[in-house]
């Protein structure tokens, strides 16, 4: 216990020095988010948008932003340096096996985007006048699941890559492929509904959080064929606990 | 008491049998050295020994514990300095010595420790900013840091300029005063000369040789050699006659003296009997570098500066 403390004490240090994750996946979804409502556009109410300002219905998209950055982009990159040059191999000489460093990594990854959410909240409030979720309850369940889905996507990815560079390529086209469903290109108002529905299998599973963000926005990016809230979460409690495993079955220490 | 005993030890990769029958037995409070050419099974002899790899067949045992059992038991007692091993760029080296050192039950002071490698000023140095030599420190005092009672230190000063290299060994000198039995894995003849207090010469997966360096030198050296010029002349009997000598050339006052035993002292006092002076007085000095030739029959020189893992 009191190794794996040390150890997430270290890695939050290490975690900090990081200057370039710190910026895009701390700081920038609420940069982001702020530099979008600096636009005077996004700050009207749209018919396209079901009355809400655009800016309404996005604010979890820039959430999800950080939320996918530091998942899939740096937690695989540093375990696979870690594995590259020897780190885990030198732990595990030691009587602190190297699962506990995997143990401080994904509590680092957590602290972190609750950081990012909680500062982009607290800045689309203060700034931009954006309601903080409405069910805070089930926001906060939607947003730990859903990133224990994409953690576990993530680590799916740091298990099976044998380089930091491989890490690096594979986390850029999860990390496209996620802010595609996640409506960074495409606001998911605007998307087809099929995209919509697809997207509800999707980690962290954006239709959930938006839902429990704002009830008004959550019906606006809904679709008729999509699934109930409970069952949206269950979908990314079994992607969590899937991809989990077979992230530990395929875990290569060396 | 032994600290450290490997019997039979057998390991292959696939096809490739990397280790064939090793054993030797290291001492308490001895440093050890493994000297052998690149793929002699050295580093997976020490991988074996470190618990890192399951071993074919064979018994190994740490302070009487098997590592493949006790894994747990010997990762608290045995300190592993890894050929093939890093620590993350940005750490600190204060950061990095009290991390490990939370690991073990009962751990080193690690700010002594740190005073005692010459590291105290470097101590808010990310690992990333250290010099090579200051690395291998670090990797040392690492390795140190659950106070074990045995330390692998697996080539130790591969990539040290000639002054970090001499610290180290004298670093590791300390450390075994203070009782830590070392096994000491290098391909550096004057490194294991100068620390070892025995050495197993490792070729193709088997142990060519186990001996003080000395004794390995004198194994390999049966045959020596001692050249001189001298003006005078002399009867070429009165070193033939002497038991040690076998064969004496002259070409042009340059004498050539073949044979074993103290054949220096030998020739040198039937040359004051003689009383005569020979000029340019040299025996051709044996030294690892040619025991390692006669065990291996391979020139240390042919070799890699760096081996790699799983050899």
């Amino acid at each position: 216990m009191r190794a794996l403390l040390k150890m997430v004490e270290v890695e939050t240090k290490l975690f900090l020095r990081d200057s370039a994750t710190v910026m895009f996946g701390v700081l920038f979804p609420a940069a982001l988010l702020l530099g979008l409502g600096a636009i005077p556009a996004l700050r009207e109410a749209s018919p396209e948008t079901g009355g809400l300002r655009s800016i309404d219905v996005w604010a979890p998209t820039a959430l999800v932003f950080g939320m996918v950055m530091i998942a899939v982009q740096h937690v695989p990159a540093v375990i696979a340096t870690y594995r590259e040059r020897g780190i885990l191999r030198r732990l595990s000489t030691t009587p602190a096996h190297p699962r506990s460093v995997l143990l401080a990594q994904m509590i680092v990854a957590f602290a972190s985007v609750f950081v990012s959410a909680a500062l982009m909240i607290f800045l689309a409030w203060a700034v931009l006048d954006i309601a903080p979720p409405e069910r805070p309850l089930e926001f906060l369940v939607a947003f730990v699941v859903g990133y224990a889905a994409l953690l576990g996507l993530g680590m799916m990815s740091a298990a099976v890559v044998r380089t930091s560079s491989a890490a690096n390529q594979i986390g850029t086209l999860l990390f496209v492929a996620l802010m595609f469903f996640g409506g960074a290109f495409l606001p998911r108002v605007l998307m087809p509904d099929l995209l919509r529905e697809v997207g509800e299998f999707v980690p962290p599973g954006l239709q959930a959080l938006t839902a429990a963000w704002s009830a008004e926005a959550g019906e606006i990016t809904a679709t008729a064929g999509g699934q109930p809230f409970w069952l949206q979460i269950a979908i990314m409690a079994g992607i969590a606990v899937i991809a989990s495993a077979i992230a530990a079955k395929l875990f290569r220490w060396e | 008491m032994t600290a450290l005993e490997v019997r039979n030890l057998h390991k292959r990769y696939g096809h490739h049998v990397a280790v064939n029958d090793v054993s030797f037995a290291v001492e308490e409070g001895e440093i050890f050295g493994i000297i052998g050419p690149n793929g002699a099974g050295k580093t997976t002899t020490v991988e074996c020994i470190a618990g890192l790899r399951k071993p074919d067949s064979g018994s190994i045992s740490v302070l009487g514990i098997d590592p493949a059992k006790g894994r747990a038991e010997v990762r608290e007692r045995l300190g592993v300095q890894l050929q093939e091993s890093s620590f993350p760029d940005a750490i600190k080296v204060a950061e990095a010595l009290e991390l490990y050192s939370s690991f073990y039950r009962d751990p080193a002071d690690w700010r002594e420790l740190m005073e005692r490698v010459g590291l105290t000023q470097k101590r808010n140095a990310h690992y990333k900013a250290l010099s090579g030599g200051q690395k291998q420190r670090l990797s040392i005092a690492l390795a140190l840091v659950g106070n074990p009672k045995v330390a692998i230190l697996d080539e130790l000063t591969t990539g040290l300029d000639p002054q970090a290299r001499r610290d180290t060994w004298s670093l590791i000198e300390r450390v075994r005063d203070t009782g830590v039995t070392i096994l000491l894995v290098t391909h550096f003849m004057d490194e294991a000369e100068r620390l070892s207090d025995r050495i197993a010469v490792i070729d193709g997966g088997r142990v060519a040789a186990v001996d003080t360096p000395a004794g390995l030198i004198a194994q390999a050296s049966a045959v020596q050699q001692v050249r001189f010029r001298m003006r005078q002349p002399l009867d070429k009997g009165v070193l033939t006659e002497l038991p040690d000598v076998t064969d004496v050339e002259i070409t042009e006052g340059r004498w050539l003296v073949t044979g074993r035993g103290q054949l220096l002292s030998s020739v040198a006092g039937a040359l004051a009997r003689a009383q005569v002076v020979a000029e340019d007085l040299r025996v051709d000095q044996r030294n690892l570098d040619d025991a390692f030739a006669a065990f291996t029959g391979r020139t240390p020189e042919a070799r890699e500066p760096s081996e790699r893992r799983g050899d």
